[in-house]
C-alpha cells in the first residue's frame, strides 16, 4: 500500500514536470482535452467518406456503361 | 460491378491518416505549433503528383515503343490529374506559408521550383492542343512529357536542395525528420502518401475510362 502510494505520488509529480515543460510551446491541448476537436474529426471525415462513395458510384456507372 | 481492392485501401489509409492525423499527438515546436499536421495533408499531394507524373512518363515511353493510342490517352489523362493535384499542394502551402512564414508567397527556390514545373506541364498541354494531326501530336507529346518529368526532377528534387530554402527538406534544412522526434508522426505520414497516391490514380483511371467511352462513342 505505502509503495503504492509512492508510485501514485511520483507518478503525478512527473505529470507535473511534463506539463509544466509543454507550457512553453501553445497547442490546442485544451481543445482536445475537452473533446471538441473530435466534432471536427467527425465532420472532415464525413465529407471525406461522403466524396469517396460519389467516386465509387461513378465507378460503378463507368463499368455498366464499359460492358 | 467490383470496386479493385487498391482503391478501397486508398480509402481506408486517408480516412485513417484523417482521423489519427488530427487526434495522435504531435511535437511540439514553436511557430509551426499545430499546423505541423498540415505535413499529412500538403505534402502528400506532391507526392501523389510526382507519382502521377512518373506513371504519366512511363505510359509515354510505353507509347513510343509501339504507338498504342490509348497508351497516350493514359499518359495525357495522368498528367492531367497530376496538375490538379499539384495545384491543390501549391494552394494549400500557400496557406500555410501565410500563418507561419507570415506571406502566401517567399521567392524560395522549392516554391519557384515547383511554380516553374505547372507551367512546364501547362506547356504540355498547350503543345497537344496546338498539333492538328492526331499522330504527331502524340509523338511530339510523348517526347515532351519524358523531358518534363526529367525538368520536374531537377526544379523540385535537385535545384532547391543545392541552396537554402526555407521550405523543410532543402539546403541545410533537413527534412521533415527534424520535426518527428518521437516517429509518431510517421505512422500517419506514411500510410497517408500512400493513401493518396492510389486515390489520386483512382481519379486519373476513372478519367481515363469515361475518356475511353466517349472516343467509343465518337467511333460509332
Amino acid at each position: 500500500m505505502k509503495y503504492l502510494t509512492t508510485v501514485l505520488i511520483s507518478l503525478f509529480f512527473t505529470t507535473l514536470s511534463f506539463a509544466q515543460n509543454n507550457t512553453e510551446v501553445e497547442m490546442a491541448d485544451l481543445m482536445r482535452s475537452n473533446g471538441k476537436i473530435y466534432v471536427v474529426v467527425a465532420v472532415i471525415a464525413t465529407i471525406f467518406i461522403g466524396l469517396m462513395i460519389y467516386l465509387i458510384r461513378i465507378d460503378r456507372k463507368v463499368q455498366k456503361l464499359e460492358e | 460491378m467490383k470496386i479493385k481492392w487498391w482503391k478501397i485501401l486508398g480509402v481506408a489509409l486517408v480516412l485513417y491518416s484523417i482521423i489519427a492525423g488530427l487526434l495522435l499527438p504531435v511535437p511540439k515546436l514553436n511557430i509551426l505549433n499545430e499546423t505541423v499536421r498540415n505535413l499529412y495533408f500538403h505534402v502528400t499531394m506532391w507526392f501523389s503528383m510526382i507519382v502521377l507524373m512518373l506513371l504519366s512518363m512511363i505510359y509515354s515511353i510505353r507509347y513510343l515503343s509501339g504507338f498504342n493510342k490509348l497508351l497516350d490517352l493514359k499518359a495525357e489523362t495522368l498528367a492531367s490529374t497530376g496538375l490538379f493535384i499539384a495545384t491543390l499542394g501549391l494552394t494549400t502551402g500557400m496557406v500555410w506559408a501565410q500563418f507561419t512564414w507570415g506571406t502566401f508567397w517567399v521567392n524560395d527556390p522549392k516554391l519557384n521550383g515547383a511554380a516553374v514545373t505547372m507551367l512546364i506541364y501547362l506547356a504540355y498541354f498547350i503543345l497537344r492542343n496546338s498539333i492538328e494531326n492526331e499522330d504527331s501530336k502524340a509523338r511530339v507529346s510523348a517526347i515532351y512529357n519524358i523531358l518534363a518529368f526529367v525538368m520536374m526532377i531537377v526544379f523540385i528534387g535537385i535545384l532547391p536542395r543545392m541552396t537554402d530554402s526555407l521550405h523543410p527538406g532543402n539546403g541545410g534544412n533537413p527534412g521533415f525528420s527534424n520535426y518527428d522526434l518521437d516517429s509518431n508522426m510517421r505512422i500517419v505520414f506514411y500510410p497517408a502518401v500512400l493513401g493518396w497516391i492510389l486515390i489520386s490514380t483512382w481519379i486519373s483511371d476513372l478519367r481515363y475510362r469515361i475518356k475511353v467511352l466517349e472516343t467509343n462513342k465518337e467511333n460509332n
